[in-house]
């Protein structure tokens, strides 16, 4: 993906056991510090054509 | 060339006749000058329209999948390792097969051919060094390296790797010095550029699935992009579905993919779609040292597990 063009940091691989709860939780925040960093996604998103852009 | 047309001929009208196949797949010359067609041969009189040429551009793997038949079929080096891939899938089993293996000097680019006829092309003559378009009023004569497919510039197995007889006497290999320079170039684009050049890669995509069904490895009963129960991606033409469709048939083709250019030969619109699938390859190479279908006793490399396997993206 990252091939593509998505940026590094959007897309996250883990491997959690369902008894890890802390690690979970602490994948979660690390996860959403770094999208935080990047912003909103504007790649991959599919628009409907509104109003506006007609 | 003819005379691997010749050789064909005859091993299919023996192999016929003997009842060691009920069907030859092979080619037939096309109705267009640049273009052979799939044939399917059933008779010694009908292997007498088999032809072999630079031509041959698509991937007659795709016509065995799940056959029960006993067949004899037609292949060059790369569909040679789609064969392969298919015994170990499952899809046929090579005592079905009769295979007759062509070494394989390159198909000559469409696209290259077109651009230099100075008008409708009647025939193209292929001896494996030079190419001689004719047409309506005009005849050129051109080196075969000159108008080669991109993937057969870059071929690593020109040789069948599996064959029950050979219809010529084998071909040396190719020295490539830098396999994936087209990759690498991509690559070295920032996420940015990255995402717009393949945004307009595919801007032309009319979504027609020729480079899908032209493909031997896409051979689900019914594929994610026309399953709607549940509809994994919009059949718009949508950019983002046009763009899912091109990344999850590269990931499918992952580590099984052997570059053999039916894809691009097939597509109307001349997209270039083996960008994605020659990524997926080099990293098979880079991060398991596996090419698709050299062994019949090896596994796709996405098809195993080895302890020492990459997984540094796995946090």
């Amino acid at each position: 993906m990252e091939f593509v063009g998505l940026e590094e940091d959007r897309l996250h691989f883990s491997w959690i056991s369902s008894a890890e709860a802390v690690k979970f939780a602490d994948v979660a925040k690390q996860v959403a510090e770094k999208v935080k960093v990047l912003g909103p996604n504007k790649k991959f998103v599919k628009r409907y054509p509104t109003k506006d852009t007609e | 060339m003819d005379a691997y047309t010749d050789k064909i001929k005859e091993i299919s009208k023996k192999i016929l006749s003997e009842g060691k196949v009920d069907v030859v797949i092979g080619f037939r010359k096309g109705t267009l000058g640049y273009m052979s067609e799939p044939y399917m041969a059933k008779s010694e009189k009908e292997a007498e329209n088999l032809v072999f040429d630079c031509n041959c551009r698509m991937n007659l793997v795709n016509y065995v999948t799940n056959r029960k038949d006993k067949v004899g079929i037609v292949v060059k080096g790369c569909d040679s390792r789609n064969l392969v891939t298919h015994i170990i899938e499952n899809k046929i089993k090579r005592e079905q097969l009769y295979i007759i293996g062509v070494p394989c000097t390159g198909l000559a680019d469409k696209k290259a051919l077109l651009d230099l006829a100075e008008g409708e092309i009647t025939s193209v003559e292929d001896d494996n060094e030079t190419i001689t378009i004719k047409g309506d009023g005009f005849e050129k004569k051109v080196a075969k390296s000159d108008v080669l497919q991109s993937n057969c510039k870059t071929c690593i197995k020109r040789n069948p790797v599996i064959f029950d007889e050979l219809a010529g006497p084998e071909v040396a290999e190719l020295e490539i010095s830098d396999r994936f320079a087209d990759v690498d170039e991509v690559e070295k684009m920032s996420a940015d550029e990255r995402w717009n050049f393949f945004g307009e890669l595919l801007s032309e995509c009319t979504r027609c699935y020729a480079c899908r069904n032209a493909c031997p490895l896409c051979y689900c009963p019914t594929c994610f992009v026309d399953e709607s129960r549940p509809q994994w991606v919009g059949k718009s033409d949508n950019e983002t579905d046009v763009l899912t469709y091109h990344f999850l048939r590269a990931f499918h083709d992952a580590g099984r993919c052997t570059d053999c250019g039916a894809c691009e030969a097939a597509c109307p619109m001349d997209i270039k779609m083996r960008y994605f699938t020659r990524k997926t390859i080099k990293d098979c190479v880079e991060k398991y040292g596996s090419e698709a279908g050299m062994e019949l006793d090896k596994r796709p490399a996405l098809d195993q597990y080895k302890i020492n396997d990459p997984n540094e993206f796995i946090k």
